[in-house]
C-alpha cells in the first residue's frame, strides 16, 4: 500500500507545513505587538527624560538670569550699593555665625523620649549596621547625631585627595554603585543582595546620593557612616546633585527642612561644606576611572588632582558680564521682560540645534567665569569686616567688568589672568577657583557620552559637554586607562555600555521615573577588572507585572506628567503654536498629540 | 456625443482627485515615518541603528515576517553596511511600502485559526510546552528572551497553558 503511506506522508507533510505556517504567523504577529510596545516605551522614556533635563536646563537659565541681573546692576547711589552688599552679606553673615555653631552640636539636647539610633564617635561597624537597620524600620536620626556625623565626615573628607586611589589587591572585589537619588530602598537592597561594606568588600558610590527621592538624608547618613568606619574601603565621589543650589530645586533642601524643622538650616549649611569636600573621582588599580558625569576633550587629570576642590561649592553657571550683554542684545528684550524663570516651552527643539564647539570662542558659547555663585564656608569673619571686603570686591569686579566690556570676545587665555588678579584682590578667606579649574570640575560632573565623534556643549543639561568615542579613546590612552565608569544618566536596564565598551554607565536608582520604568544596577570589579553587572528592581510588585503592564503604567504616568506640564505652560504653548504651527507636532507622536488636544 | 464628453470629464476629474489623494497620503506617510524614525535617532543626525529598523517599520502598522524584514533592510542599507540606516534612504522605501499596503497586519480571526491549527484536538488551549515547542522550533523561531516574554503574559499559571482565544482578545484590546 505504497499509495497509502504516501498519502499519509502527504498529509503529514501538509500538516507540518500548516503548523509551520501557523507558527510563523503567530510569531510575526507577536513581533509586531512587541515592536509597538517598544515604541510606546521609547516615547514615554523621552518624555520623562525631557522633563527631567529641561528642569535642569531651566534652573541653569534661571540662575544665569539672576547672575546677569547682579552683574549688570551698577549701583548709582550709596543706597543701591548697600543693597547690593546686603545681597552678598546676607548670605555670608548668618553663615559666619552658624559655622561657629556647626561644630556646636554638643549643645543640642537629645530627649530621653528619643527612640531612634544613637551614635557615638569614633563609629564602629556595628553602629553603621545598626543605622541601616534603624532606617529600614523608618526611624529618624536625631539632628544632633546628624550634625555630629556630618562634622566627622567633613573632617575625614578633608584629608582625601581629589582622586581616590583604590587597589583591588586589598579587598578582592570592588562594587561600584551609581545614582541613588534618595531611594533608600535601593541602597538597602544592594547591601542585602551584595553584602554590607567590609574590609573585604569595597564600595564606591558614584555621586547623586540626594534629591528627588524621599530618603536623601538617610542615604547620606548611611554612606558617611560606612565611610568613617571603613575609610580605606568605602569611597564616595561627588555628583552634580551634591550641590546646595541644585538641592534647592530637586527636593533635598525641602526634605531636610521638613525632617529637621529646628536644626535643618544648620544641617544644610554644614552640608555645603561637606559636599564641596567630596572627592571628584576614584581610580581603581590606576586603570579604571570612576567619576559621576563624564569627560571632555579638555579633561586634565593632573589639574583635577591638584586643584582645591572645596573652592567649588556649586557647579551652577556664572556668566561674565560681557557675554551676558551680547546675549541680551541678541535676544532683544527677552531677558528683561521680568519673566524670571519662564524659559521657552520645554518641548521645543532645544537640544536639536548643534551649539558651537567649546573649543571655539563665540558669542553663543557660555564662557564660564571662574566664580562659583555662592560663597564657600570659610573662616568666620566679623560682619562689618565682611561687608567692607564685599563692598571692595564688588567695586573691583564692577570695574573689571566695565573694562572688559570694551574688549573683543574673551579669549581663553585671558580668563586665568583675570581671575588671578581676582584672587589677589579677594581676601584669602574667599578662595575662588580659576575658570579652567571650575570648568574641569563641571565637565566631569555634568557631561554625557554620545555616539558621534567629537565634543560639544551639553545644552540639554546646561552644563558640561557631550563627549564622543574619540574623546574617550584619547583620554584612556593619555592616562593609560582601560575604561571609564560613570553614572548621571538613567538607563532602562540600570546600566549601559558605549564607546566600544570603554564607557560604562551605572545607575542604581530603580523605578526612577515611575514604578516599572527601569532597573537599577551595580557593577563588581575583580582583580582582572572585568565588570560584572548585577541588576535589580527594588519593588516586588514590578516583578509580577508583565512588560505590557509595566509599559502601560509608566506610559500613564508619563502622559500625566506631560499633561501637567502642558497645563502649566498652556499660555506659552498657545503662543508658540501660533508661531511654529506644524513644527512642534513633529516632536510628539500622533497619539500624544491627540492627548494633548484634550 | 455629449454623454461621451461628460464621461471623459468625469473620468478626468476622478484621476485628478485620486492623484491629489495620493499626494495627501504621501505627505501623511512622510510625517508618520519621520516621527517614528526620530524616536530612535538618538544623535539627531537622521540615522538609526539598523537593529531598531524592525521596530520602526512595525510601529508604522506593518507586519512583515523576519525574512521580509531582512529584505527590506537590505534595500535601505548602505552599499557598505555601516550598522546605521539613513533617513534619506529609509523614507522613500518606507513610503512605497505604506502606499502599496505591504505587510498588512494579521486580522484577529486569522490569528485565531493559526492557533487552532496548532491545536487540532480543538481543546481551546495549548500547553506551555506545546507553545514553547512551536514558537522556538517552527516558523521563524523565537529567541529565548522573546519566548519568556510571551510566556509571562500568555500562560495562565494555574493551568500552565494558554487559552488562546482569551489571549488574543486581551492583546487586541491592549493594542487599541
Amino acid at each position: 500500500m505504497g499509495s497509502g503511506t504516501s498519502t499519509q506522508h502527504h498529509f503529514a507533510f501538509q500538516n507540518a507545513e500548516k503548523a509551520f505556517r501557523a507558527a510563523a504567523l503567530i510569531q510575526r504577529w507577536y513581533r509586531r505587538y512587541v515592536a509597538r510596545l517598544e515604541m510606546r516605551r521609547r516615547c514615554t522614556w523621552s518624555i520623562f527624560q525631557s522633563i527631567e533635563y529641561a528642569g535642569q536646563q531651566d534652573q541653569v537659565k534661571l540662575h544665569n538670569f539672576f547672575s546677569y541681573l547682579v552683574d549688570h546692576f551698577t549701583p548709582s547711589s550709596h543706597n543701591e550699593r548697600d543693597f547690593l552688599n546686603r545681597i552678598f552679606t546676607e548670605e555670608r553673615s548668618p553663615q559666619a555665625s552658624e559655622t561657629q555653631n556647626c561644630g556646636d552640636y554638643d549643645s543640642i539636647e537629645v530627649p530621653d523620649s528619643y527612640t531612634g539610633p544613637r551614635l557615638s564617635f569614633p563609629l564602629l561597624p556595628d553602629h553603621a549596621t545598626a543605622l541601616v537597620e534603624a532606617f529600614r524600620r523608618k526611624q529618624r536620626l536625631h539632628a544632633r547625631y546628624v550634625l555630629n556625623l556630618l562634622h566627622e565626615a567633613r573632617k575625614h573628607l578633608v584629608q582625601l585627595p581629589n582622586i581616590n586611589q583604590v587597589s583591588t589587591c586589598y579587598s578582592e572585589e570592588i562594587t561600584v554603585c551609581g545614582d541613588l537619588h534618595g531611594q533608600l530602598d535601593d541602597l538597602i537592597f544592594i547591601f542585602y543582595k551584595n553584602g554590607l561594606p567590609s574590609p573585604e568588600r569595597a564600595y564606591v558610590f558614584n555621586g547623586d546620593f540626594v534629591d528627588r527621592g524621599k530618603d536623601s538624608v538617610e542615604i547620606l547618613m548611611v554612606l558617611f557612616a560606612f565611610m568613617l568606619v571603613y575609610p580605606k574601603e568605602f569611597h564616595l565621589n561627588r555628583g552634580n546633585h551634591e550641590d546646595h543650589i541644585v538641592n534647592l530645586r530637586y527636593g533635598f533642601t525641602k526634605e531636610v527642612m521638613h525632617k529637621y524643622k529646628i536644626h535643618g538650616k544648620k544641617i544644610l549649611k554644614l552640608l555645603q561644606d561637606v559636599f564641596c569636600w567630596l572627592p571628584l573621582a576614584t581610580l581603581v588599580d590606576e586603570k579604571v576611572l570612576i567619576l559621576h558625569g563624564g569627560v571632555s576633550d579638555r579633561t586634565d587629570l593632573e589639574l583635577l588632582a591638584k586643584l582645591d576642590r572645596h573652592k567649588i561649592v556649586s557647579t551652577m553657571r556664572y556668566k561674565t558680564r560681557k557675554e551676558n550683554k551680547k546675549q541680551a542684545e541678541e535676544k532683544g528684550n527677552a531677558n528683561q521682560t521680568g519673566s524670571a524663570g519662564r524659559p521657552s516651552p520645554w518641548f521645543l527643539p532645544q537640544s536639536r540645534s548643534l551649539p558651537s564647539s567649546p573649543l571655539r570662542p563665540s558669542t553663543h558659547k557660555a564662557h564660564r567665569a571662574g566664580r562659583s555663585s555662592s560663597v564657600p564656608c570659610g573662616v568666620p569673619l566679623d560682619p562689618k569686616e565682611l561687608s567692607r571686603r564685599v563692598r571692595r570686591s564688588v567695586d573691583l569686579e564692577l570695574e573689571r567688568c566695565r573694562q572688559q566690556a570694551g574688549f573683543p570676545a574673551i579669549k581663553e587665555k585671558e580668563e586665568p589672568s583675570s581671575s588671578e588678579s581676582e584672587v589677589d584682590s579677594d581676601a584669602e578667606e574667599q578662595p575662588q577657583p580659576t575658570p579652567e579649574e571650575w570648568r574641569q570640575v563641571v565637565d566631569i560632573l555634568w557631561s554625557d557620552p554620545m555616539a558621534q565623534e567629537g565634543c560639544r556643549a551639553n545644552t540639554v543639561r546646561g552644563g558640561g559637554c557631550y563627549f564622543g568615542p574619540n574623546v574617550t579613546e584619547r583620554l584612556l590612552q593619555k592616562y593609560h586607562l582601560q575604561f571609564l565608569i560613570r553614572s548621571h544618566e538613567c538607563k532602562p536596564e540600570g546600566y549601559e555600555f558605549c564607546h566600544s565598551r570603554k564607557v560604562l554607565t551605572i545607575f542604581s536608582a530603580s523605578n526612577y521615573y515611575e514604578v516599572g520604568s527601569n532597573r537599577g544596577a551595580y557593577v563588581k570589579l575583580g582583580p582582572d577588572l572585568t565588570p560584572h553587572i548585577m541588576q535589580f528592581q527594588a519593588n516586588k510588585a514590578t516583578h509580577t507585572l508583565t512588560m505590557r503592564q509595566r509599559i502601560s503604567r509608566v506610559e500613564e504616568s508619563a502622559l500625566r506628567a506631560l499633561r501637567e506640564k502642558l497645563f502649566a505652560h498652556s499660555s506659552d504653548i498657545l503662543v508658540e503654536f501660533k508661531k511654529h504651527d506644524k513644527d512642534e507636532t513633529a516632536l510628539l507622536s500622533n497619539q500624544l498629540f491627540h492627548n494633548q488636544q484634550e | 456625443m455629449l454623454e461621451l464628453r461628460e464621461e471623459r470629464k468625469a473620468f478626468q476629474k476622478k484621476e485628478t482627485v485620486s492623484s491629489t489623494g495620493k499626494e495627501v497620503a504621501v505627505a501623511e506617510f512622510h510625517k508618520k515615518i519621520k516621527e517614528a524614525f526620530e524616536v530612535f535617532d538618538h544623535e539627531s543626525n537622521n540615522t538609526v541603528d539598523v537593529r531598531e529598523v524592525g521596530t520602526i517599520i512595525r510601529s508604522l502598522g506593518c507586519c512583515p515576517s523576519e525574512g521580509e524584514l531582512h529584505d527590506l533592510i537590505a534595500e535601505v542599507e548602505e552599499e557598505e553596511p555601516t550598522g546605521y540606516i539613513r533617513f534619506e534612504k529609509f523614507l522613500p522605501v518606507m513610503t512605497e511600502v505604506l502606499l502599496e499596503r505591504r505587510y498588512r497586519p494579521i486580522p484577529e480571526d486569522i490569528l485565531l485559526r493559526a492557533f487552532e491549527v496548532l491545536d487540532p484536538a480543538k481543546r481551546g488551549f495549548l500547553s506551555k510546552d506545546e507553545l514553547i515547542k512551536y514558537m522556538t522550533e517552527e516558523g521563524e523561531p523565537f529567541s529565548q528572551e522573546e519566548m519568556e516574554e510571551m510566556l509571562s503574559a500568555a500562560i495562565d499559571p494555574e493551568s500552565n497553558s494558554i487559552h488562546y482565544k482569551d489571549y488574543i482578545t486581551m492583546m487586541v484590546i491592549d493594542e487599541n
